[in-house]
This record gives C-alpha cells, sequence and structure tokens, in this order.
C-alpha cells in the first residue's frame, strides 16, 4: 500500500490514529506463560498473550512463538501444529483459535445500539492445509455471530486478509468487564457449528462457527497454522497494522495475567538462591510465627484474579522460608488471602530469617 | 478443565476463597464469578461434576 493510499485509508476509516486496534497482542510479541509446548484445551490453553487454543474433542494441537513471518514488519507469529488429528469430529466438537475482548474495549463499536459501526479485521495467515476457513464474531455466549470466510489457496504460503462486516444494532453486547466480543478462528467443529457466511445469525450459542465447507485443519496431523498482525478496528476498511511498544503490550497483557517471575522465565521454573531469584516477593519473620508478606501487582487486573503461589522450587502452593544461613525450605502455604496485597504464612512456627514466594495472577477472560 | 480437587479455605471463620488443584498446580480462586476458575467451579459443581470440600 502506497504511503498515499495508508493516508486515505485512515482518513476513509471511523478509527482513531492511535489505539484503534482492539485486538491486544497482535504481533503475537508476548508470551509471559512461555513460547513454545503449550497445548490447546477445553478451556482454553494460551501461548501468546490473550490468544487461547481451544480443543473441544478428540484432538490436540500445540502453540508456540515463532519467528516465521510474513515480512520484517513483524518478528513474530502464532505457529499451532496438530499433534493430535480428530478425523471423525462429532457433531458439537470444535476447535478454534480466538481472541476474547473485554467490554469495556468494545463500547467505542456501539454494538447492540443503534449506533453500532462497521467493524474490519484484518490479519496475515499461513496454513499447511488449503481450503476455505472461518472466522466469526460473536457477543459473549455466541448467541449472536456474524460469519466470515476466507480462502487459503497455496499452501505454506503467507497471505493478508481482509474483512468487514456491518455493525450489529441488536443482542446483548457486555460493555464490562466481561466479555464483550471474540473474534474466533475456526479450526475443524461439527455440525451444530455450521451457519451460513456473510450475515448475523441469532442462535442459542456458537452456532455459527464455521459454514459446512470449511476444512477441518484439526483433521490433518502434523498440520501447520500460523497467524499474526491481528486487527480488528472500527471502520469500513484495514488500516496499517498498528504497532505498539513491547512495553505497552506487556502492560495491556498484564490486566488478565502477571507473574512476579522475570520475563523469560516460566512460573514453575526452579530458581537458585541467591543468583538467580528474579522479581520475588520477599517477606517479613516477625516474632511468634506471624510472617507477613506485602506485593502490589503491577497492572490493575480485570476481575478478581485466581493466584497461583510458587515456592524457589517451583512448586504450587508453596512458600520458601530462609533460615539464618540463607537456606531455603518449601513449606505448604498455611494461610491464604486472594485479591489482596497480602499473604502470610508457613504450616509450621520456626525461626525464619525471611520468606519468599512467586505469585501468578490471572484474570484472563 | 481438569480440576482433580477443590477445598475451601478460610480466612477469619469465613470462606475467602477456593483452594483447587488443575493438572497438579495447586491455584487459590477468589469467589468471585467474574473469575473463569470460579465460574467453571460453579459450572461442575451444577453439572455434579465436582465437590468443595469444606475448609480444614
Amino acid at each position: 500500500m502506497s504511503k498515499a493510499a495508508e493516508l486515505a485509508a485512515l482518513i476513509g476509516s471511523q478509527s482513531a490514529l492511535s489505539n484503534r486496534n482492539l485486538i491486544i497482542n497482535g504481533a503475537m510479541q508476548v508470551a509471559q506463560r512461555g513460547t513454545s509446548g503449550i497445548n490447546s484445551a477445553a478451556g482454553g490453553g494460551i501461548c501468546a498473550d490473550r490468544h487461547k487454543g481451544f480443543s473441544n474433542g478428540g484432538g490436540v494441537f500445540s502453540m508456540e512463538q515463532s519467528s516465521t513471518v510474513p515480512n520484517n514488519e513483524f518478528a513474530y507469529s502464532s505457529k499451532l501444529t496438530v499433534t493430535t488429528a480428530d478425523s471423525s469430529i462429532a457433531s458439537a466438537d470444535y476447535y478454534s483459535f480466538q481472541q476474547t475482548i473485554e467490554g469495556y474495549n468494545i463500547i467505542q463499536t456501539g454494538y447492540g445500539t443503534s449506533d453500532a459501526k462497521r467493524l474490519t479485521l484484518s490479519f496475515w495467515v499461513r496454513s499447511s492445509v488449503t481450503g476455505k476457513y472461518s472466522v466469526t464474531c460473536f457477543n459473549n455466549g455466541g448467541t449472536e455471530g456474524y460469519l466470515n470466510t476466507f480462502n487459503i489457496s497455496s499452501a505454506d504460503t503467507w497471505q493478508k486478509v481482509e474483512l468487514s462486516w456491518v455493525g450489529r444494532t441488536s443482542g446483548t453486547w457486555l460493555k464490562t468487564n466481561g466479555a464483550g466480543m471474540i473474534i474466533r478462528f475456526d479450526l475443524g467443529g461439527g455440525s451444530s457449528g455450521h451457519g451460513t457466511a456473510d450475515q448475523w445469525t441469532t442462535t442459542s450459542g456458537y452456532g455459527n462457527t464455521r459454514t459446512a465447507d470449511s476444512v477441518d485443519w484439526i483433521a490433518t496431523n502434523g498440520a501447520t497454522f500460523y497467524m499474526t498482525g491481528v486487527q480488528l478496528e472500527v471502520g469500513e476498511q484495514a488500516t496499517p497494522f498498528e504497532h505498539r511498544s513491547f512495553g505497552d503490550e506487556l502492560k495491556q497483557c498484564e490486566r488478565y495475567y502477571e507473574k512476579t517471575y522475570e520475563y523469560g522465565t516460566v512460573a514453575g521454573t526452579p530458581e537458585s538462591y541467591p543468583t538467580n531469584m528474579g522479581m520475588r516477593m520477599n517477606g517479613f519473620d516477625l516474632a511468634s510465627g506471624q510472617r507477613y508478606m506485602v506485593f502490589r501487582l503491577r497492572t490493575e487486573k480485570r476481575a478478581r484474579p485466581t493466584n497461583t503461589y510458587y515456592g524457589h522450587l517451583g512448586n504450587s502452593g508453596k512458600i520458601s522460608t530462609a533460615d539464618a544461613g540463607g537456606t531455603l525450605t518449601e513449606r505448604n502455604l498455611g494461610l491464604s488471602v486472594t485479591s489482596t496485597s497480602m499473604v502470610g504464612g508457613g504450616s509450621s512456627n520456626g525461626a525464619y530469617a525471611g520468606l519468599m514466594l512467586y505469585v501468578v495472577s490471572d484474570a484472563e477472560l | 478443565m481438569n480440576i482433580t480437587s477443590a477445598q475451601y479455605m478460610e480466612y477469619e471463620g469465613k470462606n475467602s476463597c477456593i483452594v483447587i488443584v488443575v493438572d497438579g498446580v495447586t491455584m487459590h480462586v477468589p469467589l468471585d464469578p467474574d473469575n473463569r476458575h470460579y465460574a467453571e467451579i460453579l459450572r461442575q459443581v451444577a453439572a455434579g461434576e465436582l465437590t468443595i470440600a469444606d475448609a480444614d
């Protein structure tokens, strides 16, 4: 796209010049949970932050942060690989790669009102399986959905896709901290999810996830699927991908998931004391076995988070205590207070010089 | 979500959270319907798939 065309696209769109991408981590650069070896799951597995891989059936695909990219504008993509194929998909089974957008972040779309605006989705994609693919814009619960399709005609080749659809004036679209909108890329599914493309449909829930003639990517063992540069914006045409700084993107991701480990350390990794203890939380040992550990999360969470506490050996549900000589011992957490600034206690009393633990705080949608 | 155990934790005599084990990882889940783990716990309890033990 020429510079003049880019400017025309921006002027012609209804988008702001910045912060117009409703997708967080669209360039797949933030991966706090690890960069490989993460599988899809019924509740949604996550490798690149905010992007979930669902498998509701016998198939499984792995996810990794890949350096295979369409051009040098990007450094990373999400790579999905089928590790357990499902070639006999049951009617209610589904496989998808999706992002759920918080309701606060879709207010500008006007969805569910007479002011609902047209949305445009653009992304780079590459797959080893050619054919028709489906991607649907859903509300929370999937009762309202607009089903789009795109074709991949050349295997293992990057292509840019741009899709646009009319705004939805009806239905319930949460504008709160709940799930406001879901962009779901279909990777295979049964007849319960079959719907009609290029229209809004009301169903009892996710009833138009894919067209009947969409490919079942999950049916091919070893199949690969790459994606990056995902952008959803208000307006009738796609604008250039909005690159945000790594720090800004990480901050947005932390609203849904944050850890006190260093960025590149996967939660549960054993840490050696004192040379490699990262950003552990330190506590104090008071008299009479009373111990206090105070911490504040860097970023306000979307909702009260699920907290997982790790000792220095990488075991969950633990806290590490240090004696006067600095020797660490992992102990069971005796008292737990979630979603506040205090964690305290060990399972047994003793004279400890200090307390240490790591925290993973999860408020993902 | 493969929850293999669930137990309430008390703080000052009131249930403060649910400690669950998922794939071998111990998590502390707040009693908040906006939390996806708590929502899943409620779903599994309603479906008869999970029982939450009382606090010790």
